[in-house]
């Protein structure tokens, strides 16, 4: 449905730019900022009626990261995180439906149901998930950029980690090799100050923009809830890895809204109640875009539930369509282990034969 | 034929999958410039260059991730440890990352990278650099591996998992290094999951993949002189195991002594032992009997390490054993 209030808001005297990117983009923004935000609200009301179960860690507060860093991405670019991934994978392209299919279990999943929560992948997409293992990725996103080297090719590859990431020794030995290699790796560390309830301040002597140095990868520092600065810095820095620039490293502070996962509560021993509500109070990054789509005369309050209607929608129609989607079947249940099966001797050893 | 040391024939399947496909290359600790700790990869700097002959950092973990990530990006990584021992260090990238993507991508993506180097005791090598990983490895699901006894079985292996789609894990015995053998000239790729009978024989079966499969020929020799005809099957493959080659030889022989160099608690031939008596129990006439490492770490002192590693007075005493000789 046209948004008409909008559409008559920035043709009257509103400026047509806001901080440099053209209203139009910002709208765009705000809205796909919204889809995350929404379809994080529908996984946990999902989690609550036990339609996803596992571990499912929610990316809400975070949003300004998973659309600044990945929005600016080419399709064939690659990007992939740890497990707090949601939110990415959609800004990456793989839709509501594939995904939140994924969550419930569902053959409809990007990764057919197999994966859940923490293995969200569509190579198609070229996401390359989904990772379980805090670090576990950071080497894998290193050989994704050797790949891109290798070929002789003009992508670039962002992996995402958490702060409590760089404590692994993944980090620094992928590092040191993207470094020695100048592999077109952008390492963003969502900075989200808590690695599962333990700030990082306790497991570490040095500021985060110092990660990086040991290994001469230039550091960045942008606030993550301000999805336009963030937008800013990464193309700016894929033109410089696509120009042989070689890895980049960035902190980007964040602040997660609710708990390290379902299981955890959203404020408690770790992190005060007033902490929370302090930082989604002023901090909220689709808050603060409203804010200025709202100052600058491009957003009133109707088109803004308008907009968030449409949004509610599609999350509807996401959930409802992983709701009817089948489980996988039982006769999948070794498919994918390999990619051949049996052609010669036994593979597998819990009774099926050769 | 031409007779070469095991060592190059490793070489040689190396230089040919790699002159054959772009996307193959290799890197590891010391695998260009000082041409392999093991010498394994002489010449193929020169030969292929440095963007695909790569020495890495003492970096196990970081350099086996690297290659599952460009092997997801549709390389053929090939990995090498410098030796198994080192390869703890990378047991997450092979296990969570490398065994389990094409499962958790629903089939998207395929990991296909070799891991390789050499693994087994040695000589007075002490606790930590002298072992017998398989188990480790093996036991994942998604997982391949391959452990060779011959230069011919090691060129044909190393090619057939370097062209696998899957992860595979191609260990190599480090003390076979020098061994000589014949390998047939031209294209010689050994399929993974095929066994093979390196001595026919009547009376009972060894089992055994590896060095041991010498071990296994040598106690043949010895039983050949009792009048006892040792048929030794060397399993080439760990998985895909090759089952009817085993019950097969089983059926023939009704009697079965499993060699190897892992531990005996949870070792390969436990798993083996499970098989037999699961699909084979009717053709058995004895208990099969194992011949493992002795369960303690690797010893330095030379009397203690003799005394802790499988060798052929054990494997003939056991084979008497399921005879009822002894």
């Amino acid at each position: 449905m046209p948004d008409s209030a909008v559409r008559d808001a920035s043709t009257s005297a509103a400026p047509a730019v806001i901080e440099g990117f053209p209203a139009e983009q910002v709208l765009g923004f705000l809205r796909e900022m919204l889809i995350y935000r929404r379809f994080e609200q529908k996984a946990e009301e999902a989690y609550a009626i036990g339609k996803i179960g596992g571990f499912c860690h929610l990316h809400t507060g975070q949003e300004g990261v998973a659309l600044g860093f990945v929005g600016p991405l080419r399709p064939d670019d690659y990007a992939l995180s740890a497990y707090r991934e949601h939110t990415l994978a959609l800004a990456k392209g793989i839709s509501a439906r594939a995904a939140m299919a994924e969550l419930y279990g569902r053959v409809g999943g990007c990764s057919g149901g197999k994966g859940g929560s923490m293995h969200l992948f569509s190579a198609k997409h070229n996401f390359m998930g989904g990772w379980g293992i805090v670090g576990g990725q950071i080497p894998l996103a290193t050989g994704l950029g050797w790949a891109i080297r290798y070929r002789g090719e003009d992508r670039v590859c962002v992996c995402f980690l958490g702060d409590a990431a760089v404590n692994q020794g993944s980090f620094h030995e992928s590092l040191n090799m993207a470094a020695i290699w100048k592999l077109p790796v952008i390492y963003v560390v969502e900075n989200n100050g808590y690695g599962m309830g333990t700030a990082f301040n306790r497991v570490t002597t040095t500021p985060m923009v110092e990660k990086s140095r040991a290994h001469g990868i230039p550091a960045h520092y942008v606030d993550g809830q301000d999805v336009l600065a963030v937008w800013r810095l990464m193309e700016d820095l894929l033109d410089r890895v696509r120009d042989g620039a070689g890895p980049q490293f960035v902190d980007a502070e964040t602040y997660r809204f609710k708990g390290h996962s379902m299981s955890d509560p959203v404020s408690g021993t770790y992190r005060s109640k007033e902490e929370v509500e302090s930082r989604v109070r002023e901090d909220d990054p689709i808050a603060h875009v409203r804010d200025l789509l709202i100052q600058s005369g491009h957003l009133t309050r109707e088109s803004l539930e308008r907009m968030d209607e449409e949004v509610r929608e599609l999350v509807e129609d996401a959930a409802d369509f992983a709701d009817r989607s089948p489980l996988p079947p039982e006769d999948s249940l070794h498919e994918f282990v390999y990619s051949d099966m049996d052609v010669h001797g036994r593979l597998f050893f819990d009774g099926r034969g050769g | 034929m031409a007779v070469m040391t095991y060592r190059d024939a490793l070489n040689e399947a190396l230089a040919e999958e790699m002159e054959r496909d772009d996307s193959v290359f290799l890197m590891g600790e010391e695998v260009a410039e000082y041409d392999g700790a093991y010498k394994v990869s002489r010449g193929l700097l020169d030969r292929f260059g440095d963007a695909r002959v790569v020495d890495t950092p003492i970096s196990e973990l970081g350099f086996a991730g690297l290659g599952v990530g460009a092997a997801m990006a549709g390389l053929r990584p090939v990995i090498e440890f410098m030796t198994f021992n080192f390869a703890f260090l990378a047991l997450d990238q092979v296990i969570n990352n490398a065994a389990k993507t094409h499962y958790m991508t629903n089939g998207q993506l395929h990991v296909p990278i070799v891991f390789r180097g050499p693994n087994g005791a040695a000589l007075q090598l002490a606790a930590q650099h002298s072992q017998a990983c398989e188990t480790y490895f093996v036991h994942a699901p998604g997982v391949k591996l391959v452990n060779p006894a011959t230069p011919a079985d090691a060129k044909g292996l190393l090619k057939a998992a370097i062209r696998d789609d899957d992860p595979v894990v191609v260990m190599e015995s480090e003390l076979l290094y020098n061994a000589r053998g014949d390998v047939p000239e031209g294209e010689h790729v050994v399929p993974l999951g095929v066994a093979d009978v390196k001595a026919e024989g009547t009376d009972v079966t060894i089992i055994s993949h590896g060095q041991m499969v010498h071990v296994a020929l040598q106690a043949a020799r010895t039983l050949e002189k009792e009048d006892i005809s040792a048929e030794v099957l060397d399993l080439r493959s760990l998985r895909p195991l090759d089952m009817e080659a085993i019950l097969g030889s089983v059926h023939k022989t009704n009697r079965a002594v499993y060699v190897e160099e892992c531990w005996p608690f949870t070792g390969i031939g436990a798993q083996i032992v499970a098989l037999i008596q699961d699909e084979g129990f009717d053709d058995l006439d004895a208990p099969v009997q194992r011949i493992t490492q002795a369960d303690v770490p690797m010893p330095y002192a030379r009397n203690l390490e003799k005394q802790s590693k499988p060798d052929a007075a054990r494997v003939v005493d056991a084979c008497r054993k399921v005879l009822y000789r002894n």
